[in-house]
């Protein structure tokens, strides 16, 4: 007898039956839990739910009111941090914006008056000039004057003063948990996951322990800024080091260096390059935090944009907005500049003070000077407002027209999508009864990864279920999931055109490069304008956030197909299409994979942010603790979130090593 | 053979890289009083860098140790300077155990006695030249001052004066190394480790680097260990060459005895196509006892045949040869010089 082939194989099959009864009961799990008066079915009763986050907040409370070390008490302890913290701080606000004052209130004194903002510009040009080329200092020139044209100069010192804080505090602390990393490998197993951990978690779920440890200010901002930007130096540091060439470090031992000597005279400067990378990366995430930071007492541009945002004032908020982007994307290009700056050439043998410190000697003396003008001609000091202008009317015009002119268009996308696809996902997902989703969830692990992944699945689903957060969870999935299926069905066909055009693949490129060094608000500002608040606002923002790595690792996942197999593709007479779809695509899936599974993680992380455009997830719920100081509340939705990431990220994980394998591919990037 | 005091040696020396490698050698070695082989280390899941080497390095030597890539060279030398630690088996500097010392005197040791130069150079990128140099001084806390003019001293020997500013980048290969050559030659150590210091260079600085070498050498009068995977350059520079293969060294012979009496047929194989008139000597191939009839001249027993061979060859009637000491040991005529020279076997 022949046996008949199916079309599917027996797994895919059984997979399609779950789903089947998957919609049965999502459809039917109202009328299904009263015929068989099982009300849990659909929601955990309250004797079931565990009272963590009341226990929580209870050791919160004791920590800082009880906790006692003997010598001191804990809060002492955070007091002291946030002593030290504020030292430098201050330091650098008064700089930048406050200057130096004696006494307070009305008999303050001003010693001395902040940095003109003439001498800043010129600071900032003068590094443009240093790191790269006068095209560079013109750039990152103008964009600072934008600041100070368009009256936002105060607020954006206030931001840049803190980043100038956080930066060096973050990428000092990487540099030595990344080197204590490489020297004991005991430390760098404890330390790889928690920084897996710190990198899942959104950042919202410590923003509430910070803000109840070390109160609403600048200080916890900072704080939270340095545990968000620091995980990537940690990595990226253990990794140079790594990457040394061991006869460097064997010339280290040969010539006898102590482990310091090796530490900082040799390995530390060999890896220079690849730190560079790392200090980009803290920079950037800095300002990636720069309005959630506000949230808890930064101040600063994203102060203002927060404010706007809570008042619906689009022009101020929109200013603001642009500001901080500018002030990134100076920021990023200098940095980026310092990167790359070529290493020194051979010099003419021994060079006086003066002649070897020529850029920080010159601009010295344009900060005296402007000083000591700024006393003459105030306007030197301090930008005048009268040759201030402002945006925001113009926006607030702007907006205003396409609202009226294009209402309908507008209001009938947004209703179509509402209707056609965030409310079915949304019911749909609240319909499915909890002890059924959660063993479809142990399935997937239990077929990616055995009884690991399995019980993973089913210990962090549980989590979430006995919080009693699973209809907040669900609400998150649905919103995260609408959008990651959005990004991926934009950002993937994107991907390939960049990879297989190299024109296209440099303007995709350039969007993409821009669009990830925008701080995740900022994305925002224009949506609520146009869709005002709302599930469909939200889902746009997080799309737009969300993109990049779908399209940057889909290119990635093509480009770095072996040449070779496209050529036997090519030989044996395939098309174009033919090719991408049979040769191309299959081999780039475990990539891509990686690359949608970025996109959930960004996803995850921008939906508590969305929080604020009135969305009913999990991402409420930690705005609200935090609104709230309820740090057990917040903690357990913020590990919540957290937990959805890990199983997202295991799953697909899991799923593109298999890929992986089965195409025959060694890991990338592993080594 | 000259003998010459023991410097460095290593006896039985095994490295076995992997998961549970020392208890593997110990259990193997206590159960059996044998040692393992090559199949029951691969199957064991272990890598057999070294095995079971054993070699002496005399003063002043030029000691190469020689095999393909992979052979477990490399990882040999790192053993004798602990760069890596041996699975088992002692190293001797100077007739101390080196596995014993503490790790305080192995800086010492290394800071003071031991240099090393790296295949790749391995120079710090952010150093210029002198300051590269100078660098081993400077880790010992030698003042500024003395430490550059020991640089520059040192820059000078290796023909780099005048690049003393220049960043590794600016400088060519054979450059870098003479970089890296000079860098491990400021400290003046006793023992001199080169790991296959010329394999990154092409043949023409690769040649002129070794005559570079061998001057130095010829002012220096270092104990070297010197590393290669080319023949030819282990016999322009070798006193005494070790031959290895799959981490076990299998013959350690001047090149002479390589070509005349290698100790197996891998190292036979090794030494097949090598121009025999520049490894022999005129007393390997002549006629020994006195010699009848007249003599066109004399040569040097321990002269080699490249260095006899036109004269020899010019002259109708043979050669005496003549030893150390001057009396005459046998002769030597032109039909055994053409014969090393084109490689084929003698007729006698
Ligand atoms: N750290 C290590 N871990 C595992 N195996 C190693 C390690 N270092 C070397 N080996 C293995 O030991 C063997 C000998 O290596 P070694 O580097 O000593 O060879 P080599 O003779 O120097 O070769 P080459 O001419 O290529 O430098 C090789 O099979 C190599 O793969
Ligand atoms: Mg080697």
């Amino acid at each position: 007898m022949k046996a008949r082939t199916l079309p599917l194989s027996p797994l895919a099959v059984t997979w399609l039956g779950l789903a089947a009864a998957t919609a049965v009961l999502a459809q039917t799990s109202g009328e299904l839990a009263k015929a068989l008066d099982a009300r849990w079915l659909t929601k955990l009763p309250r004797e079931l739910r565990l009272p963590l986050k009341d226990e929580i907040s209870a050791f919160m409370k004791w920590l800082v009111e009880e906790a006692n070390f003997g010598l001191f008490t804990f809060t002492d302890l955070t007091r002291g941090i946030a002593w030290l913290l504020a030292q430098p701080y201050e330091l650098a606000k008064g700089l930048l914006v406050g200057g130096f004052v004696q006494g307070l209130g009305d008999e303050a004194v001003q010693l001395l008056p902040p940095l003109s903002w003439a001498a800043v510009i010129f600071v900032v040009a003068a590094l443009g000039h240093y790191a790269k080329s006068l095209r560079l200092a013109v750039f990152v020139g103008l964009c600072f004057l934008y600041l100070a044209l368009f009256g936002q100069w105060q607020s954006a010192m206030v931001t840049l003063a803190s980043i100038l804080i956080a930066v060096p505090l973050g990428v000092a602390g990487g540099l030595l948990l990344g080197i204590a990393g490489y020297r004991w490998p005991w430390f760098d197993r404890l330390l790889t996951p928690v920084l897996d951990l710190m990198q899942t978690v959104p950042v919202f779920a410590y923003l509430v322990p910070i803000l109840f440890l070390f109160g609403f200010g600048p200080v916890s901002a900072l704080v939270a800024t340095l545990v968000y930007a620091m995980p990537p130096m940690v990595r990226i540091t253990t990794l140079a080091l790594r990457g040394v060439p061991s006869e460097v470090r064997e010339f280290g031992v040969m010539v006898g260096c102590t482990s310091r000597q090796m530490t900082w005279r040799i390995m530390v400067p060999s890896a220079m390059p690849g730190l560079m990378v790392g200090v980009n990366q803290v920079i950037m995430l800095s300002l990636n935090m720069v309005i959630i930071a506000s949230m808890i007492g930064a101040g600063g541009l994203g102060y203002d944009v927060l404010t706007s945002l809570r008042r619906l004032d689009i022009g101020g908020g929109l200013e603001a907005g642009v500001a901080i982007v500018v002030l990134a994307i100076a920021l990023d290009r200098l940095s980026q500049a310092f990167v790359k700056r070529p290493p020194p050439e051979h010099g003419e043998g021994p060079l006086s003070f003066v002649m070897r410190h020529p850029y920080a000697l010159t601009a010295l003396g344009v900060i005296l000077v402007t000083g000591l003008l700024g006393l003459v001609w105030p306007f030197l000091q301090s930008y005048p407002a009268a040759a201030q202008f402002t945006t925001g009317p113009f926006w607030e015009n702007l907006v205003r027209s396409i609202n009226v002119n294009f209402f309908d268009q507008l209001e009938a996308v947004k209703t179509f999508m509402l209707l056609n696809l965030l409310i079915p996902v949304k019911r749909f997902l609240l319909g499915v009864p909890w002890p059924w989703f959660i063993l479809l969830v142990t399935l997937a692990g239990w077929q990616l990864g055995r009884w690991k992944l399995a019980l993973l699945c089913l210990l962090l689903s549980a989590f979430i279920l006995v919080n009693g957060l699973w209809e907040d969870a669900m609400v998150t999935l649905y919103l995260c999931g609408v959008s990651v299926l959005i990004a991926a069905a934009i950002g993937i066909p994107v991907g390939v055109l960049a990879a297989q055009n190299a024109r296209a693949g440099r303007v995709i490129g350039g969007v993409i490069d821009t669009l990830q060094t925008l701080p995740s608000f900022v994305y925002l500002i224009p949506v609520v304008m146009l869709f005002r608040v709302g599930d469909f606002s939200a889902m746009i923002a997080v799309v737009l956030y969300a993109l990049a790595p779908a399209v940057r690792y889909t290119a990635h996942g093509i480009r770095s197909i072996d040449p070779q197999l496209i050529e036997a593709g090519t030989v044996s007479g395939c098309t174009r299409w033919q090719l991408l779809w049979r040769i191309k695509l299959p081999l780039a899936l475990p990539e891509i994979m990686l690359g949608v599974n970025q996109t959930i993680m960004l996803a995850l992380s921008m939906l508590v942010i969305t929080a604020l455009v009135g969305t009913r997830d999990l991402g409420q719920e930690v705005y609200v603790a935090l609104t709230k100081a309820d740090t057990g509340r917040g903690i357990v939705a913020g590990v919540s979130v957290a937990f959805i990431a890990i199983i997202a990220d295991r799953l697909i994980a899991a799923g593109a090593a298999r890929a992986r394998a089965r195409l025959g591919l060694v890991a990338q990037g592993a080594h | 053979m000259q003998q010459r005091p023991v410097k460095l040696a290593c006896r039985d020396v095994w490295k076995l890289f992997g998961e549970g490698a020392d208890r593997f050698l110990a259990d193997r070695r206590a159960a059996r009083g044998m040692v393992p082989g090559l199949a029951e280390i691969q199957a064991a899941g272990l890598v057999g860098a070294v095995r079971a080497a054993n070699i002496e390095v005399g003063e002043g030597e030029i000691f190469v140790i020689m095999g393909l890539s992979g052979s477990g060279k490399s990882t040999l030398v790192r053993c004798l300077s602990r760069l890596i630690q041996p699975t088992a088996g002692e190293i001797l500097f100077e007739g101390r155990d080196l596995l014993r010392a503490s790790e305080r005197e192995m800086v010492r040791i290394r800071r003071h006695k031991m240099g090393m130069v790296f295949q790749h150079f391995a120079l710090l990128p952010h150093l210029t030249v002198l300051q590269n140099v100078a660098f081993p001084l400077e880790v010992q806390g030698i003042a500024r001052a003395p430490r550059e003019a020991r640089a520059r001293e040192v820059i000078e020997l290796v023909g780099l004066k005048g690049r003393e500013a220049y960043y590794p980048r600016e400088l060519s290969g054979g450059q870098q190394q003479r970089v890296g050559i000079a860098r491990s030659l400021a400290v003046e150590p006793e023992i001199w480790f080169l790991d296959e210091p010329f394999s990154a260079l092409d043949p023409l600085i690769r040649r002129e680097m070794q005559d570079e070498f061998l001057r130095l050498q010829s002012v220096l009068r270092k104990t070297i260990v010197f590393i290669t995977h080319d023949f030819d350059e282990a016999i322009r520079l070798a006193d005494r060459i070790a031959i290895m293969k799959d981490g076990a060294v299998i013959q350690v012979d001047t090149p002479e005895r390589l070509v005349l009496a290698p100790a197996d047929a891998y190292v036979a194989e090794f030494t097949k196509h090598i121009p025999r008139a520049k490894v022999l000597t005129v007393r390997a191939i002549m006629r020994a006892g006195p010699p009848a009839g007249e003599m066109a001249g004399e040569v040097s027993a321990a002269d080699r045949i490249e260095a006899v061979a036109d004269r020899v060859e010019a002259a109708d009637r043979p050669f005496a040869v003549t030893d150390a000491g001057g009396e005459v040991i046998g002769s030597i005529d032109r039909c055994a010089v053409i014969d090393t020279l084109i490689g084929r076997e003698p007729r006698r």
